[in-house]
């Protein structure tokens, strides 16, 4: 199933006080004069808070920037979507939060399966994010004193999330492009909106560029630069349902995962419990309903699982709020995992369990959670037709984000040199469970500083030797993408790429979804072979390459999410324990909670690519803990 | 100050109508508020139109009504030629809002321009009216208002001065930078309409004769 | 449920409705989602299916857009084509769907328009300088919170181009208006608030918009409900540009 490799591990973490670990490498990182950073170049792929945030950041300190994404303006990158918030170890409520806490959290929140100077440096960086963000003219919330507000997420008991009622993802997203957008009319960046990466070029051993096609005219092109840096977002719509946009995929990683760039943990999937229930077989995506409802809401289902009543007429006292029986601690807000599983365990995806508002309604009133909430409940409204003031919200877990990804070092590096990987696209901060109003942070910590930071320590070696379409590796790539083109045109089919997608999407769903065991894995990595075989001799992709073919575009990227899928599916079943996301059914405490395996799995799965359907290279990352013992992580 | 600049903005040329419009508006209420003085007599009106000739009044009010005109005119102009290349024409289309008086404000201001022509060939001028005598501002208007046609062909017009003014008010605020209620638009719009028509309709019924 | 789509094909500078009978609807189904089940059957019997924009189908990216029987993202208040239910149809409807029209939203095919124009003006001056790292501590400038909620209300544009759709000028002004609200009414914003408002407007104006007449057709199609306040303001700040400070 897959062979096992050499060790890998992180070489430019400085070692020693982890708080001042960061301090250390920005000054031990080699600089580039900023007479000479018009000479360097870097191509971003992707403009979320992550890519966004970056291309603003390197065109601000005078490189030259070209930014690409597949929407048609910067502005729509999924991270606009992030409802809730995000966190920062301000400590402005005085109430016991601080920058090792954020830090100490947030290991504990991925289940001792992130790396400590990765996860330190992220909490230091959180405090200046708010800052940026507010200097921008993000209108986060605020109390009437003028100061920011803030709430509490699931995995902490601290209220450090900042937040713009449900969407701050919108209005932070919003700060990243307004930056972009004022780089791109200074001239410093290059925007390439409706394009989208199809491969990576590497060049004597080193990422020198893109293979893009115009999503317009369909033209197929190569762009050069002296670093390439993918902030090109999660994939979990390999599930085909999840709580992503429609265009999410991870054809950009998968193919920089081809060229050479290890992938890490791609079995790490969040699932978020309170998203709204499918409705029926036209489901085409999940609407999530921010976990910050979870502060007011409280979580119950009938105690009687057969009780078909309405909810408003099932009495108090035949009613189980079971994350707060289960978990007395933390109640309602557990981290996304356990309330997850718990929902999974004790309701079904037709039934759904009951998110009530009722409780917060008499104690705060209609106004004031209608202000807390009022875009999520007309949100929830519109979508299902009942009123959540009235009705408790029906919500089921649903796939929403991917801690793996392309692994990097300290630096953001990826096993190519010249390839960074930023954003929800690496695997870095949040090991096995991204904690609430986490992923927000890491994007614009990576984007704004993190990259900024070190990227000039390796391209302080550039400018490297010009390349151009005659070299043999760049015209090879090039020619590899207008084949694939070419060939998913070719085969003319009887099948739609939706119908592929969707059976994938449903296998990975039942056999790699929120609980997993070995029979079931086995039989996933059997069926996608034999479903990747029949996407390549029945798929139907009408119309030419030579035009806008939405089509064609969703056959590439589900094309690749069958060679993903695979690889997710061996790294769930390589993991014999049980941690964070990743439930395996085998490895369970006797009350049913995850059991992990600190001796046998205390690492980050590195996956080199062999070939499709060829085994991948297991290299193991061994994690260590200095400031934060591993335990099991109890909410209760 | 830019004003160069200005006026080359879409905003600019709105605002040039905002204040010529409200500078118009004076002048209507003023004008109506001096053909009030009919309901005192004969003389009391005709003594008004002597003393506005008398103060020297007239020829500079001419004067900067015709810029106002002409400058409201030529601004409405270039924003509809604008407008008219810049909006999208749908095989099927629905208007969500837009007062009735919001939509026919470019008509409305067509119709109104004819009818000043009108008006100051009749009262002004006198050779449209039936009376036609001039400084008898009385005797014309009493010839005047005798014909149901003439009647109602003040009314429609101001009718369309009431929707232009309704609409015209909250739009020159807005454009000044100010939200206010469309009710004061639509208050002063009812109050002028009612002042203008008293006089046709007083002379109509046989009040003032 | 059945409903007949009539939809506006374009592949090359000139298009036509077509006409599309779906019959096995369910009232559940978001709008995109009929238009997904329609493009499984054309893609099937071999046809091309029909092109539209949508990304997140939660109301937030903005990337849908559809003029519905004639009215921007359909007939439901605050809500985009994306979140708009066929239960708000009723069985049998014949719906026309259109692209967004105006000048600057050129058709790239079918019910896709390039509304790049967005980004320009944008690009003009929607944006507080502040290069990473240069920013106070964030409690340094309480901002008091009525600014803070006109700041969010504007903020909360989507950036669809419902408004220019809707606008009988085709009129950018609410979209360039909320950009300059949200960040003129922040007192981080106040140090470019009047070069932002000129710098806005000229390249709304150079890029073929209409004028705005206040005609009110924008606010009631955008799917956030941005207020026309926010076009008083803009007003206000452009003549103060233009009249008191000649420096800008």
């Amino acid at each position: 199933m897959y062979l096992e490799g050499s060790p890998i591990a992180d070489q430019r973490a400085p070692v020693g006080p982890i708080e001042s670990r960061w301090d250390r490498r920005r000054f031990s990182a080699r600089l580039v004069n900023p007479a000479n950073r018009r000479n360097r170049s870097v191509i971003v792929v992707g403009t979320g808070l992550a890519g966004g945030a970056a291309a603003a950041t390197l065109a601000e300190l005078g490189y030259q920037v070209k930014s690409f994404c597949y929407q048609d303006s910067p502005r729509r990158a999924h991270s606009i979507a992030a409802q809730g918030g995000i966190n920062a170890a301000k400590n402005y409520r005085n109430d016991g939060d601080s920058v090792h806490r954020l830090f100490y959290d947030t290991v504990k929140g991925g289940d001792f399966r992130s790396r400590e100077s990765n996860v330190h440096r992220l909490a230091q960086i959180s405090v200046e994010i708010i800052d940026q963000c507010v200097a921008q003219g993000v209108p986060f919330a605020r109390e009437y004193g003028g100061l920011l507000d803030t709430r509490s997420f699931g995995g902490a008991q601290v209220s450090r999330t900042f937040y713009a009622r449900g969407q701050t993802g919108q209005q932070l997203l919003l700060g990243a492009y307004q930056a972009l957008e004022r780089q791109i009319s200074a001239g410093r960046v290059e925007m390439h909106p409706r394009t989208e990466m199809l491969d990576l070029i590497v060049v004597d051993d080193r990422a020198r560029g893109i293979v893009v096609r115009d999503l317009v005219s369909g033209e197929v092109s190569t762009h050069f630069a002296d670093a390439v840096v993918l902030a090109t977002g999660g994939y979990g719509n390999v599930f085909h349902l999840s709580t992503n946009a429609k265009g999410c995929n991870t054809t950009a990683i998968w193919r920089a995962h081809r060229r050479g760039a290890l992938f890490a943990n791609p079995c790490f999937t969040q699932i978020h419990p309170t998203c709204i229930p499918i409705s029926g077989d036209h489901q085409s995506k999940l609407t999530l309903m921010s976990e910050s409802l979870r502060n007011d809401g409280r979580v119950w289902v009938p105690s009687n699982p057969l009780d078909t009543r309405a909810p408003n007429d099932i009495p108090e006292a035949e009613r189980d709020y079971f994350l707060e029986r289960m978990y007395p601690s933390f109640g309602n807000l557990v981290p996304r995992d356990i309330a997850s599983r718990a929902a999974k365990n004790i309701s079904d995806e037709k039934r759904g369990v009951y998110l009530d508002f009722a409780d917060a309604i008499e104690r705060l009133g209609a106004l004031a959670v209608e202000q807390r909430y009022g875009n999520l409940f007309e949100m929830y409204q519109r979508i299902t037709g009942d009123d959540p003031y009235k009705t408790p919200m029906r919500i089921y877990p649903a796939v929403h984000y991917t801690m793996g990804g392309l692994w990097v070092d300290y630096d953001l590096r990826s096993t190519i040199p010249g390839l960074f990987v930023i954003g929800e696209a690496n695997f870095s901060d949040h090991g096995a469970n991204r904690l609430g109003a986490s992923a927000l942070m890491q994007g614009l910590a990576d984007g704004y500083f993190v990259l900024p930071g070190v990227i000039g320590d390796y391209l302080a070696d550039a400018p490297f030797e010009a390349v151009d379409d005659s070299h043999p590796a760049v015209a090879d790539t090039a020619s590899e993408v207008r084949g694939r083109v070419k060939t998913l045109l070719a085969v003319n089919g009887d099948r739609t790429v939706e119908s592929f997608h969707r059976e994938l999407g449903r296998l990975m769903w039942d056999e790699c979804g929120m609980e997993r065991n070995e029979a079931g894995l086995r039989k996933a990595l059997e069926r996608i072979p034999e479903l990747r075989d029949e996407f390549w001799q029945r798929v139907k992709v009408p119309g030419t390459g030579e035009q806008l073919n939405q089509e064609l575009e969703k056959a590439g990227r589900v094309a690749d999410f069958f060679e993903l899928a695979e690889l997710m599916c061996v790294d769930a079943l390589h993991r014999a324990e049980s941690c964070g996301g990743h439930f395996r059914s085998e490895s369970q405490t006797p009350d049913g909670e995850a059991l992990r395996d600190d001796a046998n799995y205390s690492y980050v799965a590195a996956w080199e690519y062999t070939g499709v359907g060829q085994p991948p290279v297991l290299h193991k990352e061994e994690l260590v803990f200095e400031h934060v013992t591993p335990s099991t992580r109890s909410y209760s | 100050m830019d004003t160069i600049g200005l006026y080359h903005t879409t905003i600019g040329k709105k605002a040039v109508m905002a204040v010529t419009g409200v500078a118009l508006l004076l002048y209507v209420v003023a004008h109506m508020a001096g053909n009030l003085t009919i309901f005192s007599g004969a003389d009391a009106i005709n003594d008004y139109g002597r003393w506005l000739r008398e103060i020297g009044a007239v020829w500079p009010t001419r004067v900067v009504l015709l810029v106002c005109i002409a400058l409201h005119f030529v601004a409405a102009y270039q924003l509809t030629a604008r407008a008219r290349k810049a909006k999208g024409r749908y095989e099927h289309r629905r208007r969500v809002q837009g007062s009735y008086a919001a939509r026919t404000m470019r008509w409305g201001g067509v119709i109104l321009a004819l009818f000043v022509v009108y008006h100051l060939l009749d009262l002004t001028v006198g050779w449209l009216n039936p009376n036609g005598v001039p400084g008898d501002i009385h005797a014309n208007v009493v010839a005047d208002f005798q014909h149901w046609y003439v009647v109602l062909a003040y009314t429609v017009a101001v009718l369309a001065l009431g929707f232009h003014i309704r609409h015209g008010v909250w739009s020159a605020t807005q454009t000044l930078g100010v939200t206010t209620s469309r009710v004061i638009g639509l208050g002063v719009a009812v109050v002028v309409c009612a002042g203008f028509l008293s006089v046709p309709f007083a002379v109509f019924t046989g009040l003032v004769s | 449920m059945k409903l007949t789509l009539r939809i506006w094909r374009q592949s090359s500078a000139t298009g036509r409705l077509v006409d599309y009978v779906l019959d096995d609807l369910s009232p559940d189904m978001s709008f995109l989602e009929a238009l997904d089940v329609l493009n499984e059957r054309l893609i099937t019997s071999g046809q091309e299916p029909v092109a539209f924009d949508h990304d997140c189908r939660e109301g937030i990216c903005g990337m849908c857009g559809l003029m519905i029987n004639g009215m921007a993202h359909g007939p439901e208040k605050a809500t985009t084509a994306c979140q708009l239910h066929l239960r708000h149809f009723r069985d049998g409807d014949v719906v026309t769907v259109e692209p967004w029209r105006a000048e600057p939203f050129p058709v790239v095919r079918d019910l896709v328009v390039d509304r790049s124009a967005f980004d320009r003006i944008v690009a003009a001056g929607g944006y507080i300088s502040v290069p990473a790292g240069s920013a106070p501590d964030a409690h340094a400038t309480p901002v008091p919170k009525p600014d803070a909620d006109t700041a969010f209300e504007a903020a909360a544009c989507i950036g669809c181009g419902a408004c220019v759709a809707a606008c009988p000028n085709g009129s950018g002004m609410l979209f360039t208006a909320a950009k300059a609200t949200h960040l003129g009414v922040l007192p981080q914003g106040q140090p470019e608030r009047y070069s932002r408002a000129r710098d806005m407007v000229a390249e709304h104006d150079a890029l073929g918009f209409g004028g705005c007449t206040n005609t009110g057709e924008c606010t009631p199609a955008c799917p956030k409900g941005i207020p026309l306040t926010t076009i008083a303001r803009l007003n206000a700040d452009l003549l103060r540009a233009h009249t008191t400070r000649s420096d800008r």
